[in-house]
């Protein structure tokens, strides 16, 4: 469709690209801000463009602009988009909207936000198609179908007969593929399509897509702020920062011979050499036979859970979501009694319910939360923030406190500037820093952390790696890291859990956990893990024993 | 229509008849032992020792409390509210009466009141952070700060008074003529229109807006459909809960408005009958009126929720 | 924060707040003539004597209107006290202790809100004493269900939060978590909605006092001054359209205040300010 328009091979252009937003500060007058500067990209016809960066990089503000629509009063206000052959800028509403849903289609981050929750799925599959007479309802369906097929949906042909909260996020991810090819559309703009669904469920939804791509020689524009994942569909990746280009090359030549420092940290930033520490004689703390259920014992979210974390060491506890692993944390620090087994510190058992415990056992057993801005109270400053645990632990007060306070602050490498901020003043790695502070001035012998860095844009969260690695060297601390994340349990753990639906299915020696023989799930999850190579997608789906959680 | 639908629907009614009675408990106890002596009150600071004890006999208040209430709501559930100590009336044939001037005059508003509000709200999410939209939203601040009466006799003084277009006082009585009736509802229905109508409208293109700025919407204007097309396939059917909703909780604030705006006009309905035998001290009648009105909007209520349920895609559809 | 920043809108709801609260805190000194001093005719009209002429009795309307400020006023702060402390402390409690009390307290609340609350004021006040202390009761309970709601509400949310959980896992007591760590951050909404409450008060009060069921002659609030004066209006006297007008007026300039409180701290975003 539409192909005789465009003269050349290429499908789009977009030339000096700016785009200004409106944003009204508090108290303030409103200021125009620039989110977009003068980036340049043209699109081959079937090709696939990764655009990449972090948080605030522009990157979906670009992808959008190929459908000249601007979210939330995002403004277009300067260059050209050409799209076969036009500046759809210049388009007029009508023309904007023949273009979109049958030139241009969009595949948003939550397919489970982005489907009506009041019509069939199968009608808003079709929806598009038909507006623009590209097909009948009958060949639509039939369209859809066969897409749902290509798409591995369970039952293709009755899915489309339900509604959308009836399906799965991971397969809805994949009904979202199927409306945007349903039209033939020549470009698809896929928006983080992965990054909400579980790392076992991604690597389907990915090599989904990219068959799809393959097979329908669509043009698509990928955006995603996972380096990993581009590399395995994209023929060439576009590095973003700060609505700017740094850097823009064939996926080979990105990941293998970055030109620009930074795209060269963003490929990197997985590296950290951490050397695996043996287990001591005796653990520090252990968890042994802990079984733990909500809801007055009807769900049950920790099964038989035992595990040992030895002093100064880190023990990385991993899965995917529902497995259990926060309510471990909260099993341990007594938020969550648990209904049969112990937890046993320094050679004595802990009590189960945080009210039974000593205000000694406590401060040996800090915590780090995920989302940084909601752990600290608003209308505290940091000095009042890290002191308070100086206070309340150790009684002290006025300048020793202070003094106290301005060597912590020197330690998470902040400097005592900041001790008379607000948490809304930091940036969100200062923020985590803090509560890092926070928690080292109870001078605990163990630290949990709770999915600490997966909030954080990679460069950040390498930073707060690093730091906590530092900080266990000094102050000798152990940590109980939970993540989702495998690339960040290779680079600081001793030891690993790999929970399962309440259950710990392999635990040991970080080299032994992950050496091979494994058992189903530890293969499935390690495989899933996206490995910044080309080609790793198809050896990893070719190479598997066991479904994935989502299906 | 599926079972779990219909066992939610029967809860939320069962819940509802539960709290009526519940209600009627309070009524009744904030009447009854409460201080304050029912027959030292009808016979006055005068009445001899033997007068009192025969009229507490005569009362059956000489009962415990609770069988008193027993036999309250039974009579009640039997259509029998009593008779009015002040008048001797039988209190059901009074608000028989009243009551379906009541029902008239807020139907009145509300067949006005509803669909205006409805459109102004779209047209204030249509022209949204616009002159229209801001004019609405400051004239909302400005009639929720407004008593009733001052509406009314703004009315009364432009309407009845200036111009004699409208009577200042709406009587009524089973006698008049429907269209004459009309025309003395006229000044209280558009008083009680005002009243709710600013508060209704707002409250409708707050719960439009929502649904407008769904991601699905998004989704919607990127397939390239017109933005009639968006509102009527996409948006309509998910706003209709949250503005029946909203309707439903204006139409019981209405109800109350009606106490006000009655003895403003008045108009012989339920809420100037409240309001004379409060005066009066005539428990009796406040206990059965103050049921009704509860009753009345906590069907409302009941009303709101069931639509909020039967437009709910997620329990239409149970997985 | 500048006085340049407070918007205009604020600053009318301000002025015209200010001006009424000095109206009812000096009224003796400023009413030109007494409460029931009787000084002419009934129903003059506006005169260089009687600004705003006088009512149905031949009282001076202005200086009726400067001691029906003090009433008003008084009654409606003396109830949005009353409801406000008992609400608030009741759901800030119900919300940090959680268990049976919040239940109890939760669940009575819901019955207490099935009913109008013009409604189940008339049904109380139909067997209750006639006089302001009633009043008062009668008003700052029945409407404590709302700030009780509210306040009950926004603990319950930032109960949850991660940093007061991270207060608790500390081990600090109940009250550093209700004062130190909720309260600061509960403030801007409650500050907001007490105007909304006195609002709430003042047109209530009105109400009842226009159904001649509030503040009882001779004394009398603006509402009482309406029932007074309204017989003229079909004469086409508008006495009775002053203390209506001035209830309004009231109304607007302290809900104008409190719409600037609220926009200024909506959210949770703490710092300075």
């Amino acid at each position: 469709m539409a192909d005789s328009k465009a003269q050349s091979g290429k499908l789009l252009d977009i030339r000096n690209l700016r785009i200004e937003a409106t944003v009204y500060p508090p108290g303030e007058a409103p200021k125009t801000i620039t989110l977009v500067h003068d980036v340049s990209l043209t699109l081959e016809k079937g090709k696939v463009l990764g655009l990449i960066g972090e948080s605030g990089a522009g990157k979906s503000t670009i992808g959008l602009s190929s459908m000249a629509y601007g979210r939330g009063g995002v403004r277009i206000t300067g260059g050209e988009v050409i799209l076969n052959g036009r500046d759809i800028l210049k388009a007029g509403a009508r023309g904007i909207r023949a273009l979109r849903g049958r030139e241009v289609c969009y595949v948003a981050q939550s397919a489970a936000a982005a489907f009506n929750p009041a019509h069939k799925l199968i009608d808003q599959v079709v929806e598009a198609a038909m507006l623009h007479g590209t097909a009948t309802r009958a060949e639509a369906e039939k369209r859809a179908i066969a897409l749902f097929k290509k798409l591995s949906l369970p039952n293709p042909e009755t899915i489309g007969e339900r509604y959308p909260h009836q399906v799965s996020g991971g397969q809805l991810q994949r009904v979202m593929t199927a409306m945007a090819l349903c039209s033939e559309p020549d470009l698809i703009v896929f928006d983080e399509p992965t990054t909400a669904l579980d790392v076992t469920t991604q690597i389907d939804v990915l090599a989904a897509i990219k068959d799809a791509i393959r097979d329908t020689h669509v043009a698509a524009l990928y955006i995603t702020h996972d380096l990993a994942v581009v590399a395995q569909v994209s023929d060439e990746i576009m590095v973003l920062r700060h609505g700017r280009l740094v850097e823009w090359g064939g996926t080979r030549q990105i990941i293998k011979e970055p030109r620009q420092e930074y795209t060269n940290a963003l490929v990197s930033v997985h590296e950290i050499e951490h050397h695996e520490q043996q287990p001591g004689t005796a653990p520090m703390l252990s968890v042994k036979n802990v079984t733990a259920a909500y809801g007055g014992g009807h769900v049950k979210v920790l099964k038989n859970v035992s595990v040992d974390i030895y002093p100064g060491q880190t023990l990385a506890v991993v899965g995917e979501s529902g497995s259990g692993k926060s309510t471990l944390a909260r099993a341990i620090t007594g938020l969550l009694p648990p209904e049969q087994g112990s937890v046993v510190f320094d050679g004595r058992t802990l009590g189960n319910r945080l009210a039974d415990r000593p205000k000694e056992d406590l401060r040996q057993l800090q915590m780090i939360y995920q989302m940084a801005d909601v752990a600290m109270n608003p209308r505290q400053t940091v000095g009042t923030i890290i002191g308070r645990p100086l206070e309340f632990y150790f009684g002290m007060k006025g300048r020793e406190r202070d003094k106290r306070v301005a060597e912590l602050l020197d330690e998470i490498e902040m400097g005592k500037g900041f001790i008379d901020r607000y948490p809304a003043e930091l940036s969100g790695g200062q923020k985590q820093r803090v509560c890092i502070a926070r928690s080292l001035a109870a001078k605990p012998k163990l630290i949990i952390c709770d999915e600490v860095t997966s909030a954080l844009d990679p460069l950040v969260a390498h930073g707060i790696l690093k730091l906590l690695l530092n900080l266990q060297q000094v102050e000798k601390v152990a940590y109980l890291f939970i993540t989702h994340d495998l690339a960040t349990v290779k680079s600081i753990a001793d030891s690993i859990a790999v929970m399962y639906r309440g259950e710990v299915v392999r635990y040991g020696s970080k080299s032994k956990v992950l050496t091979p023989p494994f058992d189903a799930y530890t293969e499935l999850l390690l495989s899933s893990v996206p490995e910044m190579e080309i080609g790793w997608l198809e050896k990893a789906i070719k190479g598997r024993r066991m479904a994935s959680a989502g299906n | 229509m599926s079972t779990p639908i219909l066992r939610l629907v029967a809860q939320r009614i069962a819940l509802g008849i539960l709290l009526l009675l519940a209600v009627s408990v309070l009524i009744f106890a904030g009447t009854q032992i409460l201080p304050g002596d029912v027959a030292q009150a009808i016979l006055g600071q005068s009445a001899t020792p033997e007068a009192l004890a025969n009229l507490r006999e005569q009362l059956g208040l000489n009962d415990p409390a609770w069988l008193r209430y027993v036999h309250w709501l039974g009579g009640i559930l039997h259509g029998d509210f009593g008779t009015a100590q002040s008048s001797g009336l039988d209190i059901a044939s009074s608000i028989r009466v009243r009551l379906k001037n009541t029902l008239f005059l807020a139907a009145c508003a509300a067949i006005v009141a509803v669909p205006l509000a409805i459109v102004l709200g779209l047209i204030a999410v249509r022209y949204r952070n616009g002159f229209v939209d801001k004019l609405i939203s400051g004239l909302a601040l400005a009639s929720t700060s407004f008593p009733e009466f001052f509406i009314g006799y703004v009315l009364i003084f432009v309407f009845a008074v200036h111009w004699q277009i409208f009577p200042s006082i709406s009587t009524v009585d089973e006698t008049t003529p429907f269209l004459e009736r009309l025309q003395a509802v006229v000044l209280p229905a558009t008083a009680l229109t005002l009243v709710v109508l600013a508060h209704m409208m707002r409250m409708t293109r707050a719960a439009i807006l929502n649904v407008m700025q769904s991601a699905y919407i998004e989704t919607a204007e990127l397939k390239g459909l017109k933005p009639f097309d968006i509102i009527r396939k996409h948006a309509f059917p998910n706003a209709i809960a949250p503005v029946v909703n909203v309707v439903m909780l204006n139409l019981a604030y209405l109800i109350v408005g009606v106490v006000v705006v009655e003895v403003i006009f008045v108009y012989p309905g339920m809420g100037q009958y409240l309001v004379d035998h409060v005066a009066k001290r005539d428990v009796p009648v406040v206990q059965a009126v103050g049921l009704i009105f509860a009753a009345v909007y906590i069907s409302l209520n009941i009303v709101a929720d069931i639509a909020a349920i039967l437009a709910n895609p997620r329990l239409r559809h149970p997985k | 924060m500048g006085l340049k920043q407070i918007p205009v809108t604020a600053w009318i709801g301000l002025i015209l707040t200010g001006a009424f609260a000095f109206c009812a805190i000096f009224a003796p000194w400023i009413a030109p003539h007494g409460n029931g001093e009787i000084v002419g005719d009934v129903w003059e009209p506006m005169s260089a004597a009687h600004w705003l002429g006088t009512d149905n009795l031949g009282r001076d309307l202005i200086s009726r209107m400067i001691y029906g400020a003090r009433i008003t006023i008084e009654i409606a702060v003396l109830a949005t006290a009353l409801s406000f402390s008992l609400g608030s402390i009741l759901g800030f409690t119900a919300a940090v202790f959680g268990g049976w009390f919040d239940t109890l307290m939760s669940r009575f609340v819901d019955l207490l809100m099935s009913i109008p609350t013009l409604i189940f004021g008339l049904v109380v006040l139909s067997v209750l004493p006639a006089n302001t202390l009633t009043l008062i009761l009668v008003m700052g309970i029945l409407d404590s269900t709302r700030v009780y709601r509210l306040s009950r509400a926004v603990a319950v949310d930032i109960n949850v939060m991660d940093f007061v959980e991270a207060a608790k896992l500390r081990g600090e007591g109940k009250a550093w978590i209700i004062f130190r760590e909720i309260l600061p951050n509960a403030l801007s909404p409650l500050v907001a909605e007490l105007g909304v409450r006195f609002i709430f008060a003042v047109l209530f009060l009105s109400a009842l006092s226009f159904l001649g069921l509030g503040v009882q002659p001779p004394d009398s609030d603006w509402g009482g001054m309406v029932k007074e004066n309204k017989d003229g209006i079909v004469f086409g006297i508008p006495a009775a359209l002053i203390p209506a007008a001035a209830i309004a007026v009231l109304a607007i300039s302290v809900n104008l205040v409190a719409d600037w409180v609220l926009n200024r701290t909506t959210s949770l975003k703490g710092g300075r300010g």
